[in-house]
């Protein structure tokens, strides 16, 4: 601690001085955190294929979980089934989704119940203006929760206060869905969204990849910010680096569509140090 | 007595002759024409697509209607809007407080003194000669600035009536106007048919645009020619929305016959039950320095079917043209269709010339995307259809008739898209 470097690494990894473990330790005293979702043997094909088998994972509200794995051990497709994409079938297990049937909602339903996937490749929607539809988004899970439709001041303040968080241009929240975004506005454009629809649940598709370090710092602080103890974030994550930024409190490891490791940030160190190899000789034996 | 051909004999035997006066060479051209030639079939390729043999089996006639209410008719609230009813003018439905500069007669009055309209041949404009009702002739005096449109509005009133009608656009050399026309059915009006021609002549560095909104029933006919001649230096548009309509046919030829001039040809249509919409267009480039931009999309719903045959013609010597085409669909429904035909015929070397045409779905991953961001999938769809065709209706700079527009799409297609949105 005494390495006063400046730095937002160092600042923000001053947080590992108080671990989440100890605030629930706390939590004797009569508050529970209650499972965000909780997936049990889940076994999902695409096109005849297996790509999950027998996955089980629970997050707890206030929690930040890693999943890391190699190529094609199934981190995408865990993230694709849970926002709903069609053209997984699932065989196996369920998913609890605060205390109702994931599987048993169509995509929208699960946005609306507080579910936000950052994709990947975030798609580029040519004519369709960002605070457009995040405006319609936002009317449509207020009418699902039975609320009145967000006034256009409240919005526009809205907007104006999230997309400073992610250092969004506020003329790049108005534009077109991402179009002529360059890698690193696409995934601020996710972070901002999600800002905006304030989710129960986080996933963070490979929010990482291709941001070079400034652009990391800026997603990983927005990330941050919205962490709150009733929220929980699943970061998948090919490296480690952005663990430095947003420390999770679970490092898991998916190898061939299930979880074969659970521990601490220090796994993830480990696993950038030593690769995959290693879990692959631990399964064997 | 002249014979008219078999299956044209049924269709027009209740009709009378025109009044309007006609040079005596043009009404015996297209009377001439219309003795010879058969309404075309599908074995004709410019009517490859789009079938007119119910024309034939229908008992036309023709009265002055009774329409009492045009409310929802009036695309722009302008005071010089003239009203035609099943090709009859309605001076109690009209508004005539004309522009300084502008001169609008009725052809009834004015006659017709020459054509550029093509008769020979062509089957529907020989019919629209010899049998025209009424229409109007609109000039805009040399130099004269028309900050008010200038509207005119066809309505089809009753069943089995059949309009011929005509309007005459003169746009003088230095001039600047907007004409807007809207082509209504009222409600109930069956089997209905407008056959229209218009003759377009653009002066000298004269900017006209046209804003055409259709909008009859989907028992109605429609087809129409647009002939427009540019003169140099002018920039004339046109932008051609069609929302409803049974069978519609719009002819759009444009020769530009002097150097320096722009052309934007802007169409979109957006078809659902039984429609079917077959855009024609041959834009001719005869002379060097000039360019055009075409832009068509439409979305095509439910069993709707469209047509988009585009030409452009670059002639010999014509150097030095920029001319651009575009044809874009997507269809919402499995038993929609589109027959899309861009074509280029260059003669000249020197030219830059493109032509695209693309027919597809929706994007099933943009409709994944907004539907993860909480959108159901009717509201992702009406986003990305909107966003689609509102890439045309911006072109519109009237904003009266972009309002106007969106207002249908929302009457229609339950589309709740104001234009505010996507500025």
């Amino acid at each position: 601690m005494g390495n006063l470097d400046g730095s937002t690494q160092r600042v923000i990894s001053l947080k590992l001085d108080f671990p989440n473990d100890q605030i629930i330790e706390k939590s004797n005293d009569g508050y529970k955190r209650k499972t965000m979702i909780k997936i049990n043997n889940l076994h999902a094909n695409i096109e005849g294929k297996e790509i999950l088998k027998g996955l089980s994972l629970e997050v707890k509200a206030g929690e930040i979980h890693a999943i890391m794995g190699p190529n094609g051990a199934g981190k995408s497709t865990l993230a694709s089934i849970l926002a709903g994409r069609q053209e997984y079938e699932v065989t196996e297990g369920s998913v609890d989704f605060d205390g109702a049937d994931l599987l048993e909602m169509d995509t929208e339903v699960r946005a609306r119940e507080g579910l936000f996937l950052a994709f990947q490749y975030p798609v580029e929607i040519p004519g369709v203006s960002n605070v457009n539809f995040l405006r319609t988004a936002i009317n449509e899970t207020r009418e699902h929760k039975k609320e009145d439709p967000i006034s256009a001041k409240d919005f526009m303040a809205m907007v104006r206060e999230k997309s400073a968080l992610v250092e969004l241009d506020p003329k790049l929240a108005s534009r077109s869905v991402n179009e002529g975004f360059s890698g690193g506005e696409k995934k601020r454009n996710e972070i901002f969204q999600m800002a905006m629809l304030n989710p129960k649940l986080a996933i963070l598709d490979e929010t990482d990849s291709g941001l070079d370090i400034d652009a990391l710092r800026i997603v990983a602080n927005g990330v941050n910010t919205l962490k709150s103890d009733k929220n929980a974030t699943i970061v998948i994550t090919h490296y480690q680096r952005l663990l430095d930024y947003i420390i999770p409190d679970f490092v898991h490891v998916l190898y061939d569509g299930k979880i074969v490791k659970t521990g601490t940030k220090e796994l993830a160190l480990e696993l950038e140090e030593k690769g995959y190899d290693w879990i692959k000789a631990e399964l064997a034996n | 007595m002249s014979m008219i051909a078999e299956n044209k004999k049924e269709f027009i035997s209740r009709l009378s002759k025109t009044s309007i006066s006609i040079p005596e060479e043009l009404k015996s051209l297209a009377e001439a024409t219309l003795e010879k030639t058969d309404l075309p079939t599908t074995r004709n390729e410019h009517w490859k697509y789009t079938r007119v043999a119910k024309l034939s089996k229908i008992d036309f006639k023709n009265s002055d209607g009774n329409v009492q209410n045009i409310e929802d008719f009036i695309i722009d609230p302008t005071k010089a809007t003239f009203v035609f009813v099943n090709g009859h003018y309605s001076t109690e439905l009209s508004s005539t407080e004309i522009p300084e500069g502008v001169t609008v007669e009725l052809l009834s009055d004015s006659g017709i003194k020459s054509s550029i309209i093509k008769n020979e041949g062509e089957v529907f404009n020989a019919l629209n000669t010899t049998h025209l009702i009424d229409g109007a002739s609109i000039t805009i005096a040399n130099k004269a600035q028309i900050e008010t449109p200038i509207q005119v509005i066809h309505i089809l009133d009753g069943n089995e009536q059949l309009s011929n009608f005509k309007t005459v656009i003169n746009a003088g050399a230095f001039s600047k106007a907007n004409i807007v026309e809207g082509f209504f059915a009222t409600e109930g009006s069956e089997k209905s048919f407008a056959n229209v021609t218009a003759e377009i002549k653009v002066g000298a560095n004269a900017f006209l645009t046209i804003d055409k909104v259709q909008f009859e029933n989907e028992a109605s006919f429609h087809i129409s020619t647009e002939q427009v001649e540019q003169d140099k230096d002018s920039t004339f548009t046109i932008n051609t929305i069609t929302l409803n309509g049974g069978l519609v046919r719009n002819n759009l030829n444009v020769d530009v016959i002097g150097e320096n001039c722009t052309t934007h040809l802007n169409g979109a249509y957006i078809l659902k039950g039984k429609q079917h919409v077959d855009n024609h267009s041959i834009m001719d480039h005869k002379v060097p320095n000039c360019e055009s931009h075409e832009l068509y999309k439409g979305v095509m719903d439910e069993n709707s079917t469209a047509v988009f045959n585009g030409k452009v013609y670059v002639r010999k010597d014509a150097q030095k043209i920029n001319a651009f085409q575009s044809n874009r669909n997507v269809l919402l429904s499995d038993s929609a269709a589109v027959n899309s035909k861009p074509e280029l015929e260059i003669y000249a070397d020197d030219v830059k010339c493109s032509h695209g045409s693309t027919t597809g779905q929706l994007d099933d991953d943009a409709i994944f995307y907004l539907r993860a961001r909480g959108l159901s999938r009717r509201a992702a769809t009406q986003l990305l259809v909107s966003a689609f065709i509102t890439e045309v209706i911006d072109h519109i700079e009237n904003e009266n008739v972009r309002a106007f527009t969106f207002n249908l799409l929302k009457n229609r297609y339950g589309w709740d898209v104001t234009p505010e949105d996507f500025h």
